[in-house]
């Protein structure tokens, strides 16, 4: 199981998405990935992609204006 | 049991392409969703700038309706591959910088290289014929499907029965019979299949979903180019066309001044791309300078910004200028009187 994070900053929606979307492609189910976003839109559209295509959301936290979005990889 | 046939939809999250996905599913078919993001997209950023919008509900449509629908969306990036379908649209604009025929058969194209790569049997869409003036025509729907390269394979479920029979029909893999005749602009066909669906709320994004169609965002971007010489943009160009007052006081250099305190916190990312000016003595907004400026156009850029600030009636206000490096210094200028700002330098 790997863990990996993806600098979101500055990206607005639905860019974040896409880059965790691509990012996702390449892991295994079990791996975790956490996407660092500045777009508060990221909080809702991230866990909104993770639920349809069945990868899980483990941690969302936000500090100031940057949200932290965790997830696992399903299987896929 | 016959092979379960797999469709991929070009799913925006309006209520046709929503419409068009469940006729299919009614039908067996297993469909998943496409969404390809321009850059242009209403939706996709301008609800996170602006103050006043950050407390309301935010929502990517075309997730919102893939949930709803129980499909899988993949949203593809193609922002640098469109530049050239708004730059070069073979069949042109329509009222305003819009592309939209050109921009139908370059998604329509591009979901047919996904549909073959990942070995479905066909495109839908949600379109209607007699909907929209350029692209939804009973004309330009044949054109879509020519030069897009799909011919047979791209199915309107909700015009279906308006236009030739395709392959998914022809092969029974949809049954013809349980496909829509809807046409023009009439909504209500619409509205009642989705209402016998049991949807009770889509969306209906005012004004379109892209910016292409908005005519303010078109005078922009072609003074962008005007100013430019040249058309070509970059995402970050496309992105300030959205925020803020536009000012071009000449046809090197440009004003972007925040309307608002969310629109100011964006612009600041800009910072380091961008020379700056804030007004210090009195409340007042943030503002890029695109262009290269004399120390008397500075002056004039300046006296401009002072004239958005709450120091507008004051003989004088201080601003803090800094160049992309940091390095900032103080004006003092007297704000723009509104004659000053002549109403066409206001894009």
């Amino acid at each position: 199981m790997s863990r990996e994070t993806i600098d979101c900053r500055r990206l607005l929606c639905p860019m974040p998405v896409i880059r965790v979307q691509d990012r996702v492609a390449e892991m295994q189910a079990g791996d975790e990935l956490e996407a660092v976003c500045t777009d508060p839109g990221a909080l809702s559209d991230i866990p909104a992609w993770c639920r349809i295509n069945g990868h899980d959301i483990i941690e969302m936290r936000s500090e100031d204006d940057l949200h932290f979005i965790t997830l696992r990889v399903g299987e896929q | 049991m016959s092979l379960q046939r797999k469709a991929v939809a070009l799913l925006s999250g309006g209520l046709d392409s929503m419409l068009a996905v469940r006729v299919m599913q009614e039908q067996g078919v297993h469909v998943e969703g496409i969404n390809f993001f321009t850059g242009f997209c209403v939706e996709g950023h301008t609800h996170a700038i602006r103050k006043q919008d950050r407390d309301k509900p935010k929502r990517n449509n075309a997730l919102w309706a893939a949930e709803q629908l129980g499909i899988k969306l993949h949203i593809i990036d193609i922002i640098e591959e469109y530049k050239d379908v708004v730059i070069n649209p073979k069949h042109g604009y329509g009222a305003n910088l819009n592309p939209c025929l050109d921009c139908k058969i370059f998604m329509v194209r591009k979901a047919h290289e996904w549909m073959k790569a990942h070995a479905f049997d066909f495109i839908i869409t949600g379109e209607v014929v007699g909907q929209r003036p350029m692209s939804q025509r009973k004309d330009t729907m044949p054109v879509v499907q020519h030069e897009s390269g799909v011919e047979d394979r791209l199915l309107r479920p909700l015009s279906a029965r308006n236009l030739p029979e395709t392959l998914p029909e022809r092969e029974g893999w949809v049954n013809r019979e349980q496909l829509h005749d809807f046409s023009g602009r009439s909504r209500k066909p619409q509205i009642a299949l989705a209402r016998s669906f049991g949807f009770t709320e889509w969306a209906t994004p005012a004004g379109g979903c892209c910016f292409l169609t908005d005519a303010q965002y078109s005078v922009k971007l072609a003074d962008l180019w005007e100013s430019r010489g040249s058309k070509q943009y970059e995402m970050d160009d496309i992105m300030l066309l959205k925020v803020g007052r536009h000012i071009r006081p000449a046809r090197h250099f440009k004003l972007i001044v925040a309307r608002e305190e969310g629109e100011g916190k964006f612009l600041q990312g800009y910072k380091r791309e961008f020379p700056t000016l804030k007004v210090t003595s009195h409340g007042g907004p943030f503002a890029l300078i695109d262009g290269e400026l004399s120390d008397g156009e500075l002056r004039q850029a300046a006296a401009i910004v002072a004239r958005y600030s709450q120091g507008r009636s004051a003989n004088e206000v201080t601003l803090e200028y800094a160049d992309t490096g940091g390095q900032a210094r103080e004006l003092r200028v007297k704000p723009a009187s509104p004659e000053e700002i002549p109403a066409e330098w206001v894009l």
